[in-house]
């Protein structure tokens, strides 16, 4: 510990580190936004007509698309002139947007066509494959658009199909289509209907859905406790082989050999290496969390005994993990290279990079191998669900259980010092 | 009793003693015994096994066959552990913390707490010399110091015993002469002593008794006199280099007694006078005299007269 506190190197990779790469991880994924980032669109209008600007209108509404119609500056404003065909192409190509949309001259004569019918017309999008997302999002979102940004043409095409499939209707049902159709167009023309409401907005559709958050209603920032966790628990073990490793300099300069002689037998050695780790890895667990507390408004003392028990069974596994690591290996050359192999991956599989439930469901199986995963999900349930500290069991027991596994691991393999 | 009024009670023994790692036998029946006050020298070349020997005293090898006995426990037993201090050969301290909190480390290794740990480490520090050091980290001390820290951190128990392998490798004249005080400080105060060396000059100054050991072997043992007296009598030794034909210098040496050991041809001589005999004989013979010495026989000459070989090689 004396030497931990004089080696400022160490201190800064033990305390500062982790902090720095929270705090990234935090400003990236825990803001206060939606979690679906905005894709930038570029649109080509090449109708010009009263219904593609309807159109147009109701994805420049939508919350989860930029719809540029001309370059922008790098302020954001409009510069230039509007994107042709061509010069959409060439800005797709040269990265300024993932996906282009073309519209076509007569989209605003037959917009929409239900099923495969040769009058409608074709929107052409233009995308750079690297963004498999961006794509999909544009076309459902055109969908939702037309569907809502267009009644009249909407009612106008199924009355089409209606004449088509009953027989025809008679001249006086025509004219009372046509009165009502007009009417529509003049509501649509004064806004009261087919604005193609705002972002996220569940109800700008033909089937109505009330929307109601069951969990996290009233928290801010929902990934911060989430990577305060992950990161932590990465950082934590890197810390706890590099602070385990100390065994192998003793080995390497014969002190441990001199220890071993005086009444400490290799058992309480260990012992008490293990304690030490484990406060160190607490410690940095609470500094990481009252960062977040500070910096990003995690509500973190109204959670302290779900924190507590979680953060003291994580750094006791995390503890007898580095012990084991240093155990294995001969030179702290050799721990650094293992060391760095095995927490990579963890974390990685683990979850402390990114979400397990964002991976296959194979690899959030094989996650479960990991500290990191039941680390992360313990935590989870104390400060993004608000359950009780009985229901960390699971999470508590596994944590504790590989902790006594693995030292006892570590304490048969350290038998090679122990005597010639 | 001696006569100094020492008492004279065996502080540790060791009985027959074999360690083998593989095929190698590394120490191979050793037997001795080291009384309270008494310092006793291992000397020998490297890898006769002397720290092995040293490490099995300590209880850090388990012997394949003898015991060890440290004031009449079983070496590697709680009670020997605690009578007996072990400075290796190695610097085994802490480099990145201080000379007191080194000895702090170690003291707490063999139990010692509040006054009785801060007592011990003003004794130690006061021992070593070390007291104006005592907040400088260790790896920033002179070679000389740290040697002295290293030394200081086996004594934080006050033993009864202590084994010192090779204390004053890598120092300089000044600090190895302090070392020297230290032990016989030690010695004078009725500590046990085993001490391990390859030099010569610091076995003839510390050591009571002298054990020479080679090939895991104690090949002759007593005081330095009894050594010399027991291995040349009244003779004195005789070292000559000559230069030529390999089977005429032996067939030289035979005839006149000599032992052609390595590149020097050893004899014992009563007189002086007999040398030049020696040396005509040699030029009938058509060897070239490149040097010749006479001296009184040291252990160092003993060492070479029982096994063939100088002591530092």
């Amino acid at each position: 510990m004396i030497a931990l506190k004089r080696d400022r190197g160490a201190m800064v990779l033990s305390f500062v580190l982790p902090l720095a790469f929270f705090s990234i991880f935090a400003v990236i994924f825990g803001g206060e936004h939606d979690s679906t980032p905005r894709v930038t669109l570029i649109v080509v209008d090449q109708d010009k007509s009263e219904g593609s600007e309807n159109l147009i209108r109701a994805l420049e509404q939508d919350g989860s698309l930029w719809v540029h119609r001309s370059p922008v500056t790098k302020k954001g404003a409009p510069s230039g002139p509007q994107y042709t065909p061509a010069t959409a192409e060439a800005a797709v190509k040269a990265g300024d947007a993932p996906v282009a949309l073309i519209i076509p001259e007569g989209f605003g004569q037959h917009p929409i066509a239900f099923g495969r019918d040769e009058s409608g017309s074709t929107l052409q999008l233009l995308n750079d494959q690297s963004d498999a997302i961006a794509p999909q999002i544009v076309v459902g979102l055109l969908q939702k658009a037309a569907i809502t940004s267009m009644p009249s043409a909407m009612a106008d095409e199924g009355m089409k199909y209606a004449d088509k499939y009953v027989g025809g209707f008679t001249p006086a049902q025509k004219a009372k289509m046509d009165e009502d159709l007009d009417l529509l167009r003049k509501e649509e023309a004064s806004g009261k209907i087919g604005t193609g409401s705002g972002s996220n907005s569940a109800t700008a559709g033909i089937v109505a859905v009330n929307e109601r958050a069951v969990v996290g209603e009233n928290k801010k920032s929902p990934m911060i406790s989430f990577y305060a966790a992950a990161i932590g628990v990465m950082f934590l073990m890197f810390t706890a082989s590099g602070s385990a490793g100390a065994l192998l300099d003793e080995a390497e300069s014969g002190t441990l050999e001199r220890v071993l002689s005086t009444r400490v037998t290799m058992t309480k050695l260990m012992a008490g290496k293990l304690v030490f780790n484990t406060g160190l890895a607490f410690v940095q667990l609470v500094a990481m969390f009252l960062w977040g507390w500070a910096v990003f408004k995690l509500d973190f003392f109204s959670h302290l005994p779900g924190f507590a028990v979680m953060g003291l069974c994580t750094a006791f596994a995390v503890a007898a993990f580095g012990m084991l690591l240093a155990s294995l290996c001969h030179t702290r050359a050799q721990l650094g290279a293992l060391s760095t192999l095995v927490i990579l991956i963890m974390s990685s599989v683990g979850g402390s990079m990114f979400p397990r439930f964002l991976m296959p469901e194979a690899m959030q199986k094989a996650g479960l191998l990991t500290i990191n995963a039941w680390a992360i999900d313990g935590f989870t349930k104390v400060f993004w669900r608000d359950l009780p500290v009985t229901e960390l069991w699971p999470q508590v027991a596994v944590l504790l259980g590989v902790g006594v596994v693995l030292f006892a691991i570590a304490r048969r393999v350290a038998r090679r010092w122990e005597y010639a | 009793m001696t006569a100094s009024g020492q008492k004279t009670e065996t502080a540790l023994e060791v009985d027959r003693l074999v360690k083998r790692f593989g095929d190698l036998t590394a120490v191979d029946g050793v037997s001795l015994t080291v009384r309270a006050g008494e310092c006793l020298g291992l000397l020998g070349p490297n890898g006769a096994g002397k720290s092995t020997l040293i490490r099995s005293m300590v209880g850090r090898v388990i012997e394949d066959s003898g015991r060890v006995m440290v004031m009449g426990q079983a070496a590697g037993s709680t009670e020997a552990r605690m009578a007996l201090g072990w400075v290796p050969q190695e610097l085994s301290i802490y480099p990145r913390i201080s000379c007191k909190e080194n000895l702090g480390a170690f003291g707490r290794y063999y139990g010692l707490k509040g006054q009785a740990l801060k007592d011990a480490i003003a004794w130690c520090l006061h021992w070593a010399a070390l007291e104006d050091k005592q907040g400088d980290v260790a790896k920033t001390l002179s070679g000389g110091m740290k040697r002295r820290l290293n030394m200081a951190a086996g004594m934080m128990h006050r033993p009864k015993v202590v084994l010192f392998d090779e204390p004053t490798v890598g120092v300089d004249p000044q600090s190895r002469n302090r070392i020297f005080e230290m032990i016989e400080a030690l010695r004078d105060a009725g500590t046990a002593i085993v001490y391990t060396t390859h030099y010569m000059e610091e076995a003839e100054r510390l050591c009571d008794r002298i054990a020479i050991i080679d090939h895991g072997r104690i090949i002759a043992e007593g005081t330095k006199e009894e050594l010399v007296e027991g291995t040349f009598g009244r003779r004195s030794q005789v070292l000559a280099r000559l230069a030529g034909d390999k089977d005429a210098i032996e067939a030289w040496a035979k005839r006149h007694g000599g032992r052609v050991t390595e590149e020097t041809v050893e004899f014992t001589i009563e007189q002086a006078g007999e040398i030049a005999p020696l040396l005509d004989d040699a030029t009938k013979a058509g060897l070239e005299l490149v040097d010749v010495s006479l001296r009184r026989p040291n252990l160092e000459s003993v060492f070479l007269h029982l096994t063939g070989r100088e002591l530092r090689d």
